[in-house]
């Protein structure tokens, strides 16, 4: 190429390495696994197993609690936590600050409104007009939150397409959810009691109310988030150096930035509407990758982000539903709880090694 | 300087362009018109001109993020503004003044990111990319920084990566933005001479601003002169040295451009003139000193017309101060400016 020759000096090896891949799905589907053993009633993971590939279990009831609380619950638990942190992810990148989380946006905020204004202010009546259409009534509260973000989302998508800032975009979003999130206040205060109960109960978040007949909206969203976000990877990595840059690369950076909000909004979005506002994993979940592979290549952190969000969340679950007692606490707590030690401990140590 | 219909050997030509900005809802302001320069294959040109001439206007306008205002700007034989960005990407690259902070990346993979316009949909290298980025690793003499991670590489470090990453889309034109702004002397010889090298090796064009006017005149094969106001001059450094164009773009209080010297020389509160005897190295710095402190030299009785009221003769490691004062002695430079510098009546 030049008259300059190549050194025999070695160079780092670009990518994802495969062992760290296999151990994560390992212990991905180990998680898995354990969610469907644990629960109010104890299953033996050899039954477990065997239900699964349609055998007979020990006790005939087993099968039923597989089949219809735990496996739902498990996969919506594993697909929410990649949905969750690969959006974290994507919102960290774009605006460029560790602090993003999916909901930066305004989109849960939007939900919230949504599920607000159906459980709080149509009240009885409504719901019994939902539940009178027969399917909206299983979609009820999913269908109000995926409206309310999907609002929001397009008033976010409207103007991105205006504005040239994303800072602007950041401060707006926020003003969104600030917005929102007053009426939601507004709500809360003129209702009844048993109905704020109700509200609180969604606030709290969980993956246990998703039925297999949500499943069928739930899976194909976050599957279509994911693969998008999987697409836009490669732009991830030229924003990483920010958008003048990003542009130099050959990066068309508005049409970039449309795919990524419209990812992470769906991911953020789909989760919020079935599952609840499950905080703390977008944020977390892609600091711990940068941590543990030791990288902002995205092409490594989309994946890993996935898999590790998935495992965290049926950790967190798991941990929720107090394996042997009757309690159940609320999944929010629990994300916190154990979260934040991890991070805490996670980043100090990151930044002793001389990273920043 | 004029060049209506280039030759196609032009890496980058601009067509009487004019450059500026359009605030919003008002009328556009225009920065510099009527600019017709060529960047050659091979040249190293540094863009040179006082701070808001419109250096970084014209530099965003050649590098495609920002529109002109009339005329063009070629790519080779095409408009430069009409190309897509994956196709400007492969051609043109740039190195912007902005710090930036990409996290924990090593300097390989800030390298790779280079490769962008060029792999596939998952970014994924392939051996002839990775070839590629090793290769401008090695040519930026980079080659030890390869598993560092960017956070922990110095200015002047990061500087060369970024400059690896821009040779790696293979470019035929590098545009780079103030490159030694942020690095100490030693650094900024050192890069500026890397890029002399580069354009000529890699038979590349490379134009750079910069502030380093004295470096630029001695490195750069072309030099860009902006003055405030317009118009661009185009010409190799000697030329706009001796033609006086140097020293009338930066004229201002203070500071005059030394067209003998090629470098600039500050004023500082007039002392007059004073005689210098003495010769070769202590001689030379003993000059400098004098002219520091505001003296005007006349060495070794030069130009007899002017009339020297004190004359320093240097010896071995001692001075002798002679004339309207004095005689004094004196073993070291510093002592000498001290009684020098003290007003007299």
């Amino acid at each position: 190429m030049s008259i300059l020759t190549l050194s025999n000096a070695s160079w780092p090896q670009l990518g994802l390495r495969r062992l760290a891949l296999l151990g994560l799905i390992i212990g991905l589907l180990g998680v898995f696994m354990l969610s469907l053993a644990f629960g109010s009633v104890q299953i033996p993971l050899g039954n477990v197993v065997r239900i699964l590939v349609g055998g007979t279990a020990d006790r005939a009831t087993w099968a039923d609690i597989i089949f219809k609380f735990r496996l739902p619950k498990a996969l919506a638990a594993a697909l929410g936590g990649a949905a969750l942190a690969v959006s974290g992810l994507q919102m960290q990148t774009l605006f460029r600050n560790p602090l993003a989380d999916p909901f930066i946006l305004g989109v849960s905020s939007g939900a919230s409104l949504g599920v607000a204004l159906v459980i709080l202010s149509v009240g009885a009546t409504g719901s019994l007009l939902l539940a009178g259409l027969g399917v909206l009534g299983d979609f009820g509260l999913a269908a109000a939150a995926g409206l309310g973000a999907a609002l929001v989302l397009s008033a976010v998508l409207l103007i991105a397409r205006r504005v040239q800032s994303t800072v602007t975009l950041l401060i707006l979003g926020l003003m969104f959810g600030y917005l929102t999130s007053a009426l939601v206040s507004l709500l809360v205060y003129f209702s009844l009691p048993e109905r704020i109960q109700s509200f609180s109960l969604w606030s709290a978040g969980s993956f246990g109310g998703v039925t297999w007949s949500q499943m069928r909206v739930f899976l194909p969203a976050i599957l279509l988030g994911l693969l998008v976000a999987n697409v836009i990877a490669k732009s991830l990595n030229a924003l990483l150096l920010g958008e003048t840059y990003a542009h130099s690369l050959g990066v068309n950076v508005r049409r970039a930035r449309i795919w990524i909000i419209l990812s992470a909004s769906l991911l953020a979005g789909t989760v919020t509407a079935f599952c609840g506002p499950i905080g703390f994993l977008g944020v977390a979940v892609p600091h711990l990758c940068r941590s543990l592979f030791n990288t902002a290549d995205h092409r490594i952190l989309v994946p890993t982000s996935m898999l590790l969000g998935a495992i965290l969340a049926l950790l967190a679950d798991l941990i929720a539903q107090m394996p042997g007692s009757q309690y159940v606490l609320p999944l929010n707590v629990i994300t916190s709880l154990l979260g934040v030690p991890v991070v805490v401990w996670v980043i100090l140590r990151q930044r002793k090694g001389g990273g920043g | 300087m004029n060049t209506p219909t280039p030759p196609t050997n032009f890496s980058l030509s601009t067509h009487n362009l004019a450059i500026g900005y359009t605030p919003s809802r008002r009328p556009a302001t225009v920065v510099a018109d009527q600019i017709n320069v060529a960047l050659r294959p091979g040249e190293l040109v540094a863009l040179i001109g006082p701070n808001g001439a419109g250096k970084s206007t014209l530099m965003r306008t050649l590098a495609g993020m920002q529109a002109p205002l009339r005329g063009q700007v070629c790519l080779g034989k095409d408009d430069l503004h009409r190309l897509p960005a994956d196709v400007l990407a492969k051609r043109l690259a740039v190195v912007l003044t902005e710090r930036i902070d990409v996290g924990n990346l090593s300097a390989y993979a800030l390298a790779a990111l280079g490769r962008h316009p060029y792999t596939d949909w998952r970014g994924k290298l392939t051996p002839h990319d990775e070839e590629v980025v090793q290769w401008a690793m090695t040519a930026v003499g980079a080659t030890a920084l390869a598993h560092r991670s960017v956070n922990e590489l110095s200015d002047g470090e990061r500087q060369k990566v970024m400059i690896a990453r821009a040779l790696a889309q293979e470019p035929q034109v590098l545009i780079l933005d103030e490159p030694t702004a942020f690095l100490d002397l030693p650094r900024r010889v050192e890069l500026m001479r890397l890029l002399g090298t580069l354009a000529y090796t890699t038979q590349r064009a490379i134009l750079l601003s910069t502030h380093d006017l004295d470096l630029a005149l001695r490195v750069a094969d072309r030099l860009w002169l902006l003055p405030s106001g317009g118009p661009l001059m185009d010409g190799i450094p000697e030329e706009l040295a001796f033609n006086g164009a140097l020293a009338e773009t930066f004229q201002s209080e203070g500071v005059e451009f030394d067209s003998m010297a090629g470098t600039f020389k500050l004023h500082r509160q007039p002392c007059g003139p004073i005689g210098l005897e003495g010769e070769g190295l202590l001689g030379q710095w003993t000059a400098r000193a004098l002219e520091r402190i505001g003296f005007e030299v006349v060495r070794n009785g030069g130009d007899l017309e002017i009339p020297v009221p004190v004359t320093v003769e240097v010896g071995a490691a001692q001075w002798r101060v002679k004339g309207q004062v004095g005689p004094h002695e004196f073993t070291t430079l510093a002592d000498l400016l001290t009684y020098l510098r003290q007003p007299r009546a």
